[in-house]
């Protein structure tokens, strides 16, 4: 049985199931969106608390070996959960003025953030397939929450049918490994001895079922659909807390059940990265929805973090994670301002040609965007910056020098587009006489929280490799 | 012996899956889908996991057809006609389904008399109930928690997505 002191090493896992179930009564009994809102975010932030002293305590393993703790995970968790909670912030603003204010949302959000969690803890395949499973059907559902939008039901649907065309590939792919090695347990899987045909298709399966989860070319075509139909918000939560889960587990499976066969598999994440910076950027670069550009861009991002995994190595993986952490930060931002301006009636505010003269109308909004976009480029001194440079430089160091060449040029090309909105937005003259309503005190702050936080750790990138740096001195 | 009937079996799954797909009958379609879970119950069968078997045909070969045939036949009378007319596809798939539950009926009596042969003695003891039990309630017991939180995210999902007025919930 488990032991009380188990159940602390997945405390927060706990604390967010037990909050789905809570803001789901609450929501059957009450049926007020305001206190699910409240309710969530509480939760959410204790959650977040939990994970950020996780990071400082013991690593190990738990529950029988199924689940890992501390360390990496201790990190996934906080990705996660600030995600979440920056997510559930900006969306009840959104949501009320976009009249999809309802309560199951926050349960979805939670529910889908559970999954999440329990991705980012797993150390057996089992678990790692429960958790995509309950991340994923709550991101369906979310996605097709606008019914009477026509986009919102598309991206709905086309993430379902393709997802679960995905989880067939995972799932057939654990079949197989199981198989092969006798075991879900990531250890064990390590120690496979014989890898025979079964081996090898085991995992390249499970390699297609994470590049379709982390959006990578040739399985990134839902990404755009689904982002640009998904509510603004919501696509914010899947595009920052669901792929930094996918990448955090797609780390641990790497580095724990294959590293044996890690110079087989850095081949093939060799090309998907190639493939993935470049035709991420490209199609970002001809996009006018700017819903469409962030997830084209958010493509090319998965790029960039895929040559820290193709590297390796464990300054690779440790980059990698804070590259996630700025990845993480700065989308949220961009997407929530994005937001701000689509509640606005009368025009479409995805187009970036309607974002003509809008950085004047409510300068603090312009100038965040800026600050994302800035850090999305790569710009010092915002995180983003560090992070591609951890990235690059960890790959150097393992001699992938032409995939940073590509990266490096990949990224150069992508200051186009990011920059073509904030021209929109500050050189142009504004066409319409919209007025540009203030946005809540909440929604200002914590956009300005992120925006600091980018700065922060742009500026002062030391505090955070350090502790991640920590976590790879622990051999499994 | 043992290799002919996966083949059987694995063949025949394989081509009711494909019978699922292509065919345009819905309830033909469901009636292949039958036939491709109890084909695969036969392979669970072969692999001497009995218990999955039984569960195998008993859930999706029973009560979640039946749901499916139910959904089919409230939502989609047009095509009657078209169903009448397929006649013969329907007793094929009948002498089919006969065909397996006699081979399981079979199965049960010869295991029952002691003529089937040997697999092999771990692999018996991994189908009983008390192995599964056992796995699922010691060392997975943490996965099969999980799984109600995914299940009950699953049904407020789906009445979520059915709901027919969302907009009467809102401003509440």
């Amino acid at each position: 049985m488990e032991s009380a002191n188990e159940l602390l090493t997945i405390l927060p896992l706990i604390i967010i199931g037990a909050a789905g179930l809570f803001v789901m009564m609450l929501d059957a009994f009450t049926g007020s969106a305001r206190l699910a809102y409240l309710a969530t975010i509480l939760f959410s932030a204790a959650a977040l608390a939990v994970a950020v002293s996780d990071l400082f305590g013991p690593m190990g393993e738990s529950f029988h070996g199924l689940i890992t703790y501390g360390g990496t995970s201790s990190f996934g968790m906080v990705l996660v959960m600030t995600g979440t909670l920056f997510s559930v912030i900006l969306s009840r603003d959104y949501l009320e003025k976009t009249g999809m204010h309802i309560a199951e949302v926050y349960s979805m959000i939670l529910f889908a953030a559970f999954g999440m969690l329990l991705l980012v803890s797993s150390n057996n395949l089992v678990t790692l397939f429960l958790g995509i499973e309950t991340m994923s059907i709550s991101l369906y559902v979310l996605a097709g929450l606008v019914k009477n939008h026509k986009k919102s039901v598309e991206a709905a649907l086309k993430y379902f049918l393709l997802g679960a065309f995905a989880t067939g590939f995972l799932l057939y792919g654990i079949a197989l490994l199981y198989g092969a090695s006798g075991s879900t347990f990531l250890v064990d899987i390590a120690a496979t001895e014989d890898k025979g045909m079964i081996y090898w298709a085991g995992v390249g399966l499970l390699l297609v079922g994470f590049f379709f989860k982390i959006s990578a070319v040739p399985f990134h075509m839902w990404t755009p659909d689904v982002y640009q139909g998904a509510p603004t918000t919501i696509t914010a939560f899947m595009a920052t807390a669901s792929k930094a889960a996918a990448f955090v587990a797609f780390i641990l499976v790497l580095s724990r059940a294959l590293p044996d066969a890690r110079a087989d598999w850095s081949d093939v994440i060799w090309l998907f990265a190639l493939l993935t910076m470049v035709v991420g950027n490209i199609l970002a670069l001809v996009q006018d929805n700017v819903k469409r550009m962030l997830a084209y861009s958010s493509i090319a991002h998965a790029g960039y973090i895929m040559i820290g995994l193709a590297a390796g190595t464990d300054a690779a993986y440790s980059a990698v994670l804070f590259y996630l952490f700025a990845y993480t930060l700065m989308n949220i931002g961009a997407f929530g301002i994005v937001a701000y301006y689509e509640w606005h009636k009368g025009y479409d505010f995805t187009e970036v040609s309607n974002y003509s003269g809008l950085g004047f109308k409510q300068p603090i909004m312009g100038v965040l965007m800026s600050v994302f976009l800035f850090s999305m480029v790569g710009i010092p001194p915002f995180a983003g910056f560090i992070g591609k440079y951890r990235v690059f430089a960890a790959a150097v160091d393992e001699g992938l020098i032409s995939l940073v060449i590509v990266g490096v040029l990949a990224s150069a090309a992508s200051v186009y587009y990011y920059l073509r909105v904030l021209v929109h937005l500050f050189m142009k003259e504004s066409e319409n006489g919209i007025v540009l309503s203030r946005p809540g005190t909440l929604y200002t702050a914590s956009l300005l929280i992120l925006a600091a936080l980018t700065i922060f750790f742009g500026i002062n990138p030391g505090v955070l490799t350090d502790l991640l740096g920590s976590f790879w001195t622990v051999q499994y | 012996m043992e290799t002919y009937i996966f083949i059987l079996f694995a063949t025949l799954a394989v081509a009711a899956a494909v019978g699922m797909i292509t065919s345009r009958n819905t309830v033909n379609s469901a009636l292949f889908l039958v036939l491709n879970l109890i084909s695969v119950a036969g392979i669970f069968l072969l692999l001497k996991a009995q218990f999955l078997a039984v569960i195998q045909v008993l859930v999706y070969g029973g009560a979640i057809m039946v749901l499916f045939l139910f959904v089919i036949m409230l939502l989609n009378l047009s095509d009657e006609e078209q169903m009448l007319s397929k006649f013969s596809v329907r007793y094929a798939v009948g002498f089919f389904l006969g065909v397996i539950v006699l081979s399981q009926l079979l199965y049960v009596i010869a295991s029952v008399t002691g003529t089937l042969p040997r697999i092999h003695p771990e692999m018996e003891a991994v189908g009983t109930v008390e192995t599964i039990g056992d796995a699922l309630f010691n060392i997975y017991m943490l996965p099969v928690l999980v799984t109600a939180i995914l299940l009950t995210a699953a049904v407020v999902g789906a009445l979520l997505l059915a709901q027919r007025n969302i907009s009467g919930k809102v401003n509440k």
